[in-house]
């Protein structure tokens, strides 16, 4: 088991790393800062004089090495060209935003799609089982950014029940989270009840029920959390798909968090900052399936053991 | 028990109508999207360039106001909508599946090369597939767009290189299945190259697993190019896109919900329709559920 984590340890750490040179050589291809961060008037001396300070002119290959040194090191990722400050203190300043965001539609999956899941699965062919089905359908082809609209629409321009913008209170959460949800409700679902499914027809379910214990109580501490270990492991997946779509989710409701400030860094080039995102993300995602994969480990001793 | 068991019979026979009947709304939906791709000059009612600031933002035609001419409605520019979607339909489709034609071929290439020599190229390839999943999708793509410039090649060309991972991992898996099977240690015997094993021999078993994963992808496709557009990375206006005009329509939601309204709905309608069909091509292909 700890040699296993220590591989996958490793093999994370070697995905990151990967992901900040491609990073790096797709940044250095796209901006040039000397032209970002110069008034326009200058001209090409003082252009290649800026470069030389920057230490800009130098091979790409040793620009990246200096780059990692100082973020191995000092944890820098160099300076906003934009705000002028470091770019972590901007990352540390919109994370929560988005940590927010991207939890509360990970609490609100499981809110829906586990016990709808459960129902599906006991009720199979029924009324809930079939509305699950056909959910997954529309899930699949539902943009995000545009139920995002329409439930701006719906709830904030029609209904006026909610803000349609902004950051806050509870209030501005719940569209966005809804939105951000959606997108994995319909995998979480049919995920619990396939993985139902499976369970319900063990022995141990039959021994249980046998035995005179209430139903709810087979259905939850027998038959779910058995059902639940694969949920886990995909949990750890879709932390990621959270942080990437809420980027969508972000642009869409105006949400203070990493997302937008990815896309407005991209159009500006501001690239110091997206480097920092994109590192940040994908650290996230790594580190979440690591977390995922030795959370399974610990509830089944079969994959612990075996 | 007995009861139980004729009743599951009669479900099975219900899923299968139902699925069926999923299927023909898909491939309805599908029909009469190509249909429209293909044949959009003779059937728009407009002109989707045609601008008239007398005409412009006029709702659907059965709402007050609504001019019958202009069945949608017109944009900020008094653009016929129904036309510009049925424009739309093209970018869609030729982004779609050029860019799935592009994700199967370094995908598919990448997975039977992993599965069938295994080892080190096996870990190197799996190594690149896990940095792929790591970056996410929509930064990679807005890099690569940002670094290419947005041109319909170059949305095509992003899409491309962000979505073959998929491919891969179905690829190697079927590979590796395949692989230890006599067909293939006969080939081998025989003393026939890697490549025509592979081309000859493998890939022809795998392909109708491709093909299905191949429909889930071109509705995956067309969702991001309009999420890109959307996001004024990708197609550039005054090109009709569903996302561009998505976007437009955002701000104009107050008063004038038709014109975001409309154009999602074009692309959900288009997604799902292909998503149903795949589903269908899925059942159809499958030997056991066939039988059932």
């Amino acid at each position: 088991m700890k040699t296993y984590i220590l591989k996958r340890f490793v093999e994370a750490v070697g995905v990151c790393l990967a992901i900040s040179m491609i990073s790096f050589f797709l940044l250095f291809l796209n901006a040039d800062p000397a032209l970002l961060l110069l008034p326009p008037e200058v001209d090409t001396s003082d252009i290649a004089l800026f470069k030389k300070q920057m230490g800009l002119d130098r091979p790409v290959v040793v620009q990246y090495v200096d780059f990692l040194g100082r973020v191995v090191l000092h944890g820098d990722f160099g300076n906003s060209f934009v705000a002028s400050v470091p770019a972590v203190q901007l990352i540390r300043e919109r994370f929560p935003a988005t940590l927010m965001l991207a939890l509360a539609a990970l609490i609100l999956t499981n809110l829906v799609a586990v016990p709808v899941g459960i129902i599906a699965a006991i009720r199979r062919y029924s009324f809930t089982d079939n509305i699950a089905t056909f959910s997954v359908l529309v899930g699949q082809a539902m943009p995000i950014y545009w139920l995002g609209i329409m439930l701006i629409v719906i709830f904030g321009v029609w209904l006026k029940w909610l803000p349609v913008s902004g950051y806050g209170t509870w209030a501005h959460l719940v569209l966005p989270a809804a939105t951000l949800s959606s997108w994995i409700i319909p995998v979480n679902m049919r995920l619990v009840r396939s993985g139902m499914l499976d369970v319900l027809t063990q022995d141990y379910i039959r021994t249980a029920r046998a035995k005179g214990l209430i139903e709810a109580r087979v259905l939850w501490k027998h038959a779910f959390k058995n059902a639940a270990i694969p949920l886990v492991t995909v949990m750890g997946m879709q932390f990621g798909l959270l942080l990437g779509g809420a980027v969508v989710t972000e642009t869409v409701f105006s949400w203070p968090g990493l997302g937008r400030l990815a896309i407005e860094s991209i159009r500006i080039g501001d690239y110091p900052v997206v480097q920092a995102i994109v590192v940040t993300f994908a650290a996230c995602v790594v580190f979440g399936n690591l977390l995922a994969d030795i959370v399974a480990a610990m509830i089944d001793p079969r994959i612990r053991l075996g | 028990m007995e009861d139980s068991g004729e009743r599951s019979v009669l479900f099975l026979v219900l899923r299968k109508m139902w699925h069926l009947r999923m299927g023909v709304l898909g491939a309805s939906i599908l029909c009469i999207l190509v249909s429209t791709a293909l044949f959009t000059p003779y059937l728009a009612p407009h002109d989707p360039y045609r601008q008239n600031i007398v005409k412009r933002l006029l709702p659907p035609a059965w709402m007050e106001k609504g001019d019958s001419r202009h069945i949608l409605g017109t944009d900020h520019l008094g653009r016929d909508l129904l036309s510009r979607i049925m424009h739309g339909s093209r970018i869609s489709l030729i982004v779609g599946v050029s860019s799935v034609v592009l994700q199967i071929f370094l995908g598919v290439t990448m997975g039977l090369l992993a599965g069938y020599y295994g080892g080190k190229t096996d870990s190197v390839i799996s190594f690149v597939v896990n940095v792929k999943m790591a970056f996410p999708f929509i930064l990679l793509a807005i890099s690569l767009v940002a670094v290419l410039g947005p041109s319909l090649q170059n949305i095509v060309i992003a899409l491309g290189l962000t979505g073959w991972p998929v491919f891969t991992r179905v690829t190697r898996i079927e590979t590796m299945k395949l692989r230890e099977r006599e067909f293939v240690l006969a080939a081998k015997s025989l003393g026939f190259a890697a490549a025509r094993i592979l081309v000859r021999h493998i890939l022809p078993n795998i392909l109708p697993s491709i093909l299905v994963l191949a429909t889930v992808e071109v509705a995956r496709a067309i969702i991001r190019e309009s999420l890109l557009s959307f996001l004024g990375l990708g197609i550039q206006p005054p090109t009709p896109s569903w996302g561009t005009m998505l976007a437009e329509g955002r701000d104009y939601l107050l008063m004038q919900w038709w014109l975001a309204t409309f154009s999602g709905m074009a692309i959900f309608m288009a997604a799902l329709g292909i998503n149903l069909s795949g589903d269908a091509l899925r059942d159809l292909m499958d030997p056991y559920l066939r039988k059932s």
